[in-house]
């Protein structure tokens, strides 16, 4: 880890003046940002060390919404009773990553930012252009298992790791940001980014904006919403792949299907054109595997992880099968539901 | 000598060092602070094979708190010979010296040492060292180098080679029923919690005190002695706590050899700490490939087997392990061959990772003898009976004690074996497919040459040592209950040191031979003891115990008490006293006996078990859960059956690892392991692990060793992956060949 | 603005924090790169909290922030001024066993006992959570603890049994 200026801001506007462009990362939880300055990833010239700023709260928002602090903990989410009762796929996405202690310390800003897990990202003896833009991709022809199979690039296959923007990207979320330019809001879709030509910015976010809260609309799917997650080990593991859904079944009808991916892109993918093919269906078999096809089109693996076409598409299935019936996974049993 | 004492051998006492583990007082390499004392930081290299043309450390050395940059350029001078930097256990080659030149053997060799007077400094300054290198044509591609496979012309030590019976090539030939399948095992790595490391204590005199985190104080010490230069009578190391070692600890690591040089270089005391992602950079379990072909009846009796493997080792050293004997040894089929060979690659040594050799020959063959079994459309557990060797199939002798088939009946009992379906794909829960599977596990019995000491003192607390270690094992336990056991003084009383080169010796704690032998080694100790406390005691007015011999009394709670009146007794205080004695003490060395070495060559000595293993796994994703395991064992006398079962619970959950999780992934373009880190290189966590029965079967052997005790660190593991693999199989009907089974393979 | 700055990163000295630590109060000159975890050990002496892979991969480093289990190795100081920060040598009283301590003895749920500070304070972080009450839920809960020597069985068994005494009183 690197020599670094450091400040303390108290309040959003010192913070955004302490972060003005250069080599400065805002810390937060650290559980992301630290690891990497440890692994010589980031080498951030100035730490704005913004966990005193008064970004912990979540609060009703006058739409019936809900506004996630920022700061608030992954954990202090996952429990909160409205969050709980309210949007159970996030509760739920949140408490399938990462560990508990884990969890007690990243913040909500800090997962939206979290960056990929690919090995040659965190190897500064390797080739990564998200890392050092023009070095090459070292996981393109090499160990790539736990890579992108939608959206990637010739630059880049890497895969953002979340769990909890995968929910998010269900649930229609903005993020909210203050930047040197005053506030505004990005809808969560278009808050990560694909790596086309330049894999290192890895989200919209201008330099030395701040998140500082994540809104969850008034639209709650609290019967027919599930969040399934497989990886390498039962707990404590990235996903290979993981299918968050929110849906909204009328009369034995869908009438409304929210589809999104983790694991399987540079972001949580979703194909809202895709899931229109489920409108109006009844649930069945037939009708999730047309849409688990429309969602992952042109999906395809780069060798290693060629599995992972196949398998989100059975995922995405048992997921919509799971919501459809609302019978969610559970994060503790770890029988698929 | 009898015994009335109730915590013995046999009771399951808790772990003496419990309370300094639970409260955080065990301290462990890595946390002794010598006075200025400089932390050390390995700069790890980038290319797998070539040399170094060139280091530039200016930048790193601006960092404040540097002190010093150890590079080939600058280090001291140390032993010029190969052989001085040989260690005990090393294979035949040519050891790995770090920092020697400016020669690359494997990606992440050492190619720096930062000193600084933080770690934060150090740690920094590190990745400040720019290195240059000149890269050469490098090979870490495991299936090209198989197929230039050899068998070393220098071999080790205990490589034991394949004894060939019949004419298993004919037997096949004629074999109605036959099945040909290869396996395929993925390079393992290590990974004990704590971080390999070493702190280093110059000494104002010159001596030196190493504080390592090593399987065997003595070997480190003879090792240090030798490469430096040193005079061992002044080099001292230290590991009373292990976090863990599995075979990394059994071969001093490169990390060891920087902080000497460094110490050296410096005179000043130095502490060098692994990262974990360095721990991917030394030893590992080799990857495997075998090759089982079996002949047999159409009753299922087997006719031939052909047992053939090759492991990975590095270019410079010719790791060897036995791999394909366990499947000869374990099966009476009259016509039988092996043939094993190593496979050179651009990678650090491979060696020896919890029951080497057989945790993958056995394991890999477990899967091969389920195939024949269904070939034999015969019950897998009824093929293994019917083709039970009472004796050491490949060497032709009986076993000094082998309860397989007790193991096989007791495991079956509990796990319910009966009411298993023959067919794959028949049981199934829901949306899960349910599987049984069975193996068979075996591992050596061994005993090793081991000194202990005893010091009684006055006040009736008694001191055992050993040089050995605990690397959670229970050996300071152990100890503590066979003196307890052979003194008649309550655990309380009795302090087991280990864990000291200076204590009597010992060899590296490895390969299950730590209880019989060092426990052995103790009960000599306390027993030349008991006999100067009786002789003592006949100083005492009016001899209580008249001429009383050592088998007419016993000691109880500090007493000499006579076997045939009872009142008659003396206090161990009164006897010392009446001797003019402050402190009785002893020292034994447990060879095995003259009797013991005959009985070596003319009987085999193994431990068995069985393994029943339960996965269930989603139908459509491929999802696999290990629901239940039962593991009995098969291991002659049980000391702690506390301890000895969470030994086998250990090794049951390190083989669910090798089943389904523990792979590291190599890029054969950058010759370099990538999943360098606990969060990439899966090893089992809480919610993979559920039910686990451990049953110890009734296996009394005398013969095997002194106090019957076969030892257990390793058999848990042996065969585990394969009944889950079989289990797989049978929920499935997918025959995954490749361990570990992760959810890709089992894909459609 | 908060006083805490350091503006040029060439300065050697350090920030002052303030943390109660196992219920001392102290005030510690720390440089802004060192985290909890090497605190701990190399400034306090506090060697009980291990560093098993320093990067939040193994929970070995686990203690109490504010009654809430972290993985100190990837938590800088600095960023918890006035923090209360518990470890393993906090957990007992006196000569008391806290009874995680103490059931991990008799359950026998370590072996090399590396991990074992790790595993309990987070398993006291469990407790005071209250979310963790089947057998299920205390595995996946404890899942954030790799124990090599594998003694997964025994924690949770140790662990319930504490849970269970609590729910009975």
């Amino acid at each position: 880890m690197n020599r670094f200026s450091y400040a303390r801001p108290s309040d959003v506007a010192d913070a955004v003046r302490e972060g003005r462009p250069g080599d400065v990362r805002y810390l937060a939880g650290g559980t992301n940002l630290v690891d990497l300055m440890k692994e010589n990833v980031e080498r951030p010239a100035r730490i704005v060390d913004i966990n005193r700023l008064p970004l912990h709260d979540i609060d009703d928002l006058p739409d019936g919404g809900l506004r996630l602090g920022a700061l608030a903990t992954n954990a202090d989410t996952a429990w909160d009773k409205r969050v709980e009762e309210r949007y159970p796929l996030l509760a739920s996405a949140i408490l399938a990553g990462a560990s508990p202690q884990l969890r007690n310390a990243a913040t909500n800003g800090g997962n939206l930012n979290q960056r990929t897990r690919c090995y040659y990202f965190y190897d500064t003896a390797t080739p990564c252009n998200k890392r050092e833009p023009g070095s090459g991709c070292g996981a393109i022809g090499g160990v790539n298992r736990i890579h992108a199979i939608l959206g990637a690039s010739a630059a880049c296959i890497a895969t953002h790791p979340s769990d909890m923007c995968v929910a998010l990207a269900a649930l229609d979320a903005t993020v909210r940001v203050t930047g040197a330019q005053g506030e505004r809001a990005i809808p969560i879709a278009d808050y990560h980014r694909l790596p086309g030509a330049e894999p290192q910015w890895d989200n919209t976010l201008a330099p030395g904006e701040l998140v500082t809260a994540i809104d969850l609309p008034n639209e709650r799917f609290t019967e027919h919403y599930t969040y399934l997650k497989l990886r390498d080990r039962l707990s404590y593991a990235f996903a290979l792949v993981s299918v968050a859904v929110a849906m909204r079944v009328e009369e034995g009808r869908i009438t409304q299907a929210r589809i999104a991916l983790g694991g399987v892109a540079h972001k949580p993918w979703r194909v809202p054109n895709a899931e229109s093919v489920l409108h109006g269906e009844t649930p069945s078999q037939n009708a999730f595997l047309a849409a688990a096809h429309a969602i992952t089109e042109g999906a395809h693996g780069h060798g290693e992880n060629d599995f992972k076409v196949g398998l989100v598409r059975k995922a995405i299935v048992r997921a919509l099968a799971q919501a459809a019936a609302g019978t969610p996974q559970s994060q503790t049993d770890k029988r698929v539901a | 000598m009898a015994t009335t004492a109730r915590i013995g051998i046999g009771s399951p006492l808790s772990r003496v060092d419990g309370i300094a583990k639970v409260t955080g007082q065990a301290r462990y390499a890595a946390e002794h602070k010598p006075k200025d004392m400089l932390y050390g930081f390995i700069v790890s290299g980038a290319i797998a094979k070539g040399r170094i043309t060139g280091i530039d450390d200016r930048k790193a050395r601006g960092v404040p708190g540097v002190v010093e940059i150890v590079t080939h350029e600058n280090r001291p001078r140390t032993a010029w010979l190969d052989r001085s930097h040989q260690d005990q256990l090393g294979p035949p080659g040519s050891t790995f010296r770090p920092l020697y030149d400016d020669k690359i053997l494997f990606s992440g060799q050492p190619v720096a040492l930062v000193l600084a007077d933080t770690f934060e400094a150090a740690r920094h300054a590190a990745t400040l060292v720019n290195v240059a290198y000149e890269a050469e044509a490098h090979n870490t591609d495991f299936d090209k180098a198989v197929a230039e496979r050899y068998m070393p012309s220098k071999k080790r030590d205990n490589y034991i080679a394949p004894k060939k019976r019949g004419d298993p090539e004919k037997a096949l030939a004629k074999a109605p029923l036959k099945v040909e399948s290869q396996f395929h095992l993925a390079v393992e790595h290590h990974n004990p919690m704590e971080m390999h490391a070493t702190t280093i204590e110059w000494m104002d005199d010159g001596s030196i005190t190493v504080h390592d985190k090593t399987q065997g104080s003595q070997n480190t010490q003879a090792y240090l002695s030798s490469a430096f230069g040193i005079s061992a009578s002044k080099i001292r190391v230290l590991n009373p706590y292990i976090g863990g070692g599995f075979g990394s600890g059994l071969r001093p690591q490169y990390h060891v050899y920087l902080a000497m040089l460094a110490a050296t270089m410096m005179e000043r005391s130095v502490r060098v700490v692994m990262t974990r992602q360095q721990m991917f950079t030394h030893v590992h379990r080799p990857a495997a490939e075998q090759r089982v072909t079996l002949g047999a009846e159409m009753d299922g009796r087997l006719t031939a087997i052909v047992n053939e493997a090759t492991t990975s080792t590095s270019r410079y050293e010719d790791n060897m392990e036995n791999v394909v004997t366990w499947g000869l040894m374990n099966y009476a089929c009259p016509n039988a061959s092996g043939d094993y060979a190593v496979a050179a690659m651009d990678t650090a040594t491979s060696g020896d990772m919890r029951a080497p050799g057989a945790a993958t020959g056995m394991t890999l063959f477990e899967m091969a003898i389920d195939e024949m079994a269904e070939a034999a459309r015969l019950d897998p557990l009824a093929f293994r009976l019917l083709n039970y060797s009472e004796d050491d199939a490949m060497n032709g002798t009986p076993f000094t004690s082998k309860a397989l088939r007790e193991a096989f009946a007791e495991g079956a009992e509990a796990f319910g074996w009966a009411e298993r379906k023959a067919e794959p794909r028949q049981m199934r829960e829901g949306r899960e497919l349910v599987g049984w599977g069975v193996a068979t596990g075996m591992w050596d019995a061994l005993f090793s040459k081991t000194s202990a000491g005893a010091k009684l003192s006055a006040n009736g607390d008694l001191e055992v040592s050993s040089a050995g270690s605990d690397i959670g094992t229970g050996t300071y336990t152990v100890m503590t209950q066979i003196a307890t056991d052979t003194l008649g003084l309550s655990p309380e009383r009795i302090t087991a040191r280990l864990g000291d080169s200076d204590l009597p010796t010992s060899p590296v704690e490895g390969g299950s031979w730590g209880a019989a032998s060092t426990g052995a080694a103790v009960q000599m100790a306390c027993q030349s003891i008991a006999a100067k406390l009786l002789k003592a005691a006949g100083k005492v007015d009016g001899k209580p115990l008249g001429s009383a011999g050592i088998d007419d009394v016993e000691f109880v709670d500090g007493h000499i008490v006579s076997k045939t009146n009872p009142a008659a007794s003396v206090s161990f205080t009164d006897a010392m006293r009446a001797a003019g004695l402050n402190s009785i003490e002893a020292e034994e060395t447990a060879t095995g006996g003259i009797s013991g070495m005959i009985s070596q060559m003319r009987k085999s000595r193994n431990t068995h078990s069985a393994i029943f293993a339960e996965v269930k796994v989603d139908e459509e994703l491929g999802v696999v859960r290990v629901t239940r395991i039962v593991c009995a064992v098969a291991a002659g006398r049980i000391i702690n059956p506390k301890t000895a079962r969470s030994q086998i619970l250990g090794g049951v959950v390190m083989g669910i690892g090798m089943a389904l999780h523990e792979e590291t992934m190599m890029d054969t373009k950058l010759g370099r392991f990538m999943n360098h880190n606990l969060a990439e290189y899966h090893v089992p966590a809480n919610a993979d692990i559920d039910a686990i029965d451990v049953i110890f079967v009734d296996e009394p052997d005398p013969e095997v060793t002194p106090l019957g005790v076969k030892g257990l660190g390793e058999i848990g593991i042996v065969g585990t992956a394969g009944a889950v693999a079989n289990a797989i199989w049978h929920a499935t009907g997918k025959r995954v060949r490749s361990l570990p089974i992760t959810i890709d393979k089992l894909q459609d | 603005m908060d006083t805490a700055t350091l503006d040029t990163p060439a300065d050697t000295y350090a920030i002052t924090i303030g943390l109660t630590i196992n219920g001392q109060q102290r005030r510690l000159p720390v440089e802004p790169w060192t985290t909890l975890l090497d605190l701990l050990r190399e400034q306090e002496g506090l060697t009980g909290t291990k560093k098993g892979c320093d990067h939040g991969q193994c929970g070995a480093c686990t203690v109490l922030i504010d009654g809430k289990r972290v993985n100190s190795c990837l938590t800088l100081a600095v960023s918890r001024d006035g923090a209360d920060v518990r470890t393993v040598e906090g957990l007992a009283e006196g000569d008391r066993l806290h009874p995680l301590q103490q059931a991990f003895i008799d359950h026998d749920a370590f072996q090399c006992g590396y991990c074992t500070p790790g595993q309990l304070c987070s398993a006291v972080g469990l407790l005071a959570e209250g979310k963790a009450k089947s057998r299920d839920e205390v595995r996946e809960m404890m899942s954030g603890n790799i124990c090599r020597c594998g003694a997964y069985t025994n924690i949770t068994d140790a662990v319930l049994e504490v849970l269970g005494e609590g729910s009975v009183k």
